[in-house]
């Protein structure tokens, strides 16, 4: 049990890029960006080619980063530049990503076994931590200068930014390219700790992206950048501790996964709005009968005005 | 300052809703000047105004400010010479960003967004005493969401960010239009004293007849995309609400229609 709970906590950790990349696409700009199910195996793909080419692991995690800017970027442009509605040039560049990946790995799959990689000498569990920490914080930093203020309110009042002289284009294909950049080094990571890459790896990547952020707003709240940041890193974890428990159930398969996974996302935006709605109408209910009470009493008031005469 | 010449703009041109917004308009506006616009529904103010800030492009015509021609350039190209109040309340601010984070954007008008904090210690001393000028109170709520103030602090939030930065044109678009009459009262106070101080050139577009008049030292009035009347200081001085509605049909030809006009 604590084998696997630390291991649920270990792909947390390397799944926490993705959702923070999810994050800055869905919550900061408002897009949703379905490009992160193509972006995650290019990264994966980018890494396995070079680690078992014998480039440094660092240096092919850091072409995984660059590969996925660049993926997202494509993204961006068929948005701002090509008027495309978000979703549609998302879901484009999947597909022509879905090519390309297999251009850049030459082959459906592609272990690494027996080959250095990023965590061969250092645990996941230890080199984590420290990479989430410097990359969250950075990333957190970014948010708060000039530029990232432009990026934040291009998602918040697209109108009001381009009043005060930012290219709101710009500032998208920005937030989008980032997004993917983190999503693939999350896939290079993800590679480089199984020692496989597949050409599914990523299929179903934004719905698990968006699980995490969910139940990381849920669970820690979201009130700030550095606090919404947090809980995407610690609802990549808890997503995981959720799916090791779900695979310990008896009756459900591996294959099962993305079907718990879409049901965790269903319910957690779900809920929010039925609580909201239950919570109006119950004080609606009050107020009318407040109201209706109050109109009730006037009659008798008059009646008792009418004897007097 | 601003200088507008034979601007026409058309809407769906060659089809049956082909509309025109604006017909050869000449505007110029000296620096300094407070220039209220008034007119019925459809005249072309609110055209007028996304013109000269570059949100459309002229069919015709020219735009200066400052001598510099604009009409091709984008609007977050222009603004660095615009400051713009919109008349939805929600419209100026971003509500997920704090008060601070809300002006360190408007502080950067017209520079180079780089990666230096938006938020330092100095800048946020000057937030602090530039929101005092407001006088209600956002100061001590610096890192409060935008979101959360009512539509009256947030229209102030947005007057102050248009014109802390001394823009060298502001757009007032019927700011007050969507408050409240207490809290409208509110911010035209505030921008007459903001436009007084800072000598700002000001172009308000309004539906209150009262405030047109009371309110800057110009007052045009605009029908059927024409600026149909031009009336100076001295002029403006005596005039009452009754005389320029006189006025306005005499020469329209109709009475002013503005299902939201208010006649103070």
């Amino acid at each position: 049990m604590a084998s696997a709970l630390l291991g649920a906590v270990e792909s947390g950790l390397l799944y926490a890029l993705m959702a923070i990349g999810v994050y800055i696409t869905f919550r900061i700009l408002d897009f949703p960006d379905l490009t992160v199910d193509g972006s995650f195996t290019t990264g994966g793909a980018i890494a396995a080619v070079m680690v078992s080419q014998g480039y440094s692991p660092v240096l092919a995690s850091l072409c995984a980063f660059i590969g996925g800017l660049a993926a997202g970027a494509c993204t961006g442009l068929l948005h701002t530049k090509g008027k495309i509605n978000g979703l549609l040039s998302g879901i484009l560049m999947m597909i022509a990503l879905y090519s390309i990946n297999m251009r850049i790995m030459g082959k459906p799959n592609m272990s690494l076994l027996g080959t250095d990689t990023l965590f061969t000498a250092i645990s996941p569990l230890y080199l984590m931590p420290f990479v989430v920490i410097v990359i969250g914080g950075l990333l957190v930093c970014f948010l708060h200068t000039d530029l990232g203020l432009a990026v934040r309110a291009t998602g918040d009042n697209a109108r009001m930014i381009r009043s005060f002289g930012a290219h709101t284009d710009n500032t998208t294909i920005l937030g989008v390219s980032l997004a993917n950049g983190l999503v693939a080094l999350s896939g290079s990571l993800i590679t480089q700790q199984t020692g496989f890459a597949d050409m599914s790896m990523g299929i179903g990547m934004i719905v698990i992206g968006l699980a995490s952020v969910i139940i990381g707003e849920a669970i820690f709240g979201a009130r700030s950048v550095l606090r919404a940041i947090l809980a995407a890193v610690l609802g990549s974890i808890v997503y995981r501790i959720i799916v090791a428990f779900a695979l310990r159930v008896e009756w459900l398969d591996a294959s099962d996964l993305k079907l718990i996974t879409a049901v965790i996302v269903i319910v957690a935006l779900f809920l929010p709005s039925v609580q909201r709605r239950l919570k109006q109408n119950k004080v609606a209910k009050k107020r009318s009968a407040e109201l209706a009470s109050m109109t009730f009493e006037q009659p008798k008031g008059g009646e008792r005005n009418a004897s007097h005469f | 300052m601003l200088h507008i010449s034979k601007v026409s703009k058309m809407f769906n041109p060659g089809t049956p809703d082909e509309k025109i917004a604006l017909m050869n308009i000449n505007l110029h506006l000296n620096p300094g000047d407070f220039v209220t616009v008034i007119g019925s529904n459809g005249a072309g103010k609110s055209t007028l105004m996304n013109i000269i800030s570059g949100v459309m492009a002229p069919d015709h015509g020219e735009v200066h400010i400052s001598g510099t021609a604009v009409q091709s350039l984008p609007e977050y190209r222009r603004s660095r010479w615009i400051g713009r109040v919109f008349q939805d309340p929600m419209a100026g601010t971003a509500p997920r960003m704090t008060i601070e984070e809300n002006l360190a954007i408007a502080y950067a008008r017209g520079k180079q967004r780089g990666l230096s904090f938006g938020v330092t210690k100095r800048k946020r001393a000057f937030f602090y005493e530039q929101l005092q000028r407001l006088g209600i109170g956002l100061e001590n709520r610096l890192h409060a969401k935008v979101g959360l103030l009512s539509g009256g602090e947030r229209q102030a939030l947005s007057l102050l960010m248009a014109t802390f930065t001394e823009p060298q044109i502001l757009l007032l678009d019927e700011h007050t239009a969507a408050l409240d009459p207490s809290r409208a009262e509110l911010i035209t106070t505030l921008t007459e004293n903001i436009v007084k101080d800072m000598k700002l050139t000001t172009l308000m577009v309004t539906h209150n007849m009262d405030q047109a008049i009371r309110l800057g030292n110009r007052l045009i009035m605009m029908d059927k995309g024409r600026i149909i009347l031009d009336i100076n200081e001295e002029r403006k001085k005596t005039l009452t609400v009754s005389q320029l509605l006189g006025e306005f049909e005499q020469i329209s030809g109709n009475a002013l229609s503005d299902d939201r006009v208010v006649l103070g």
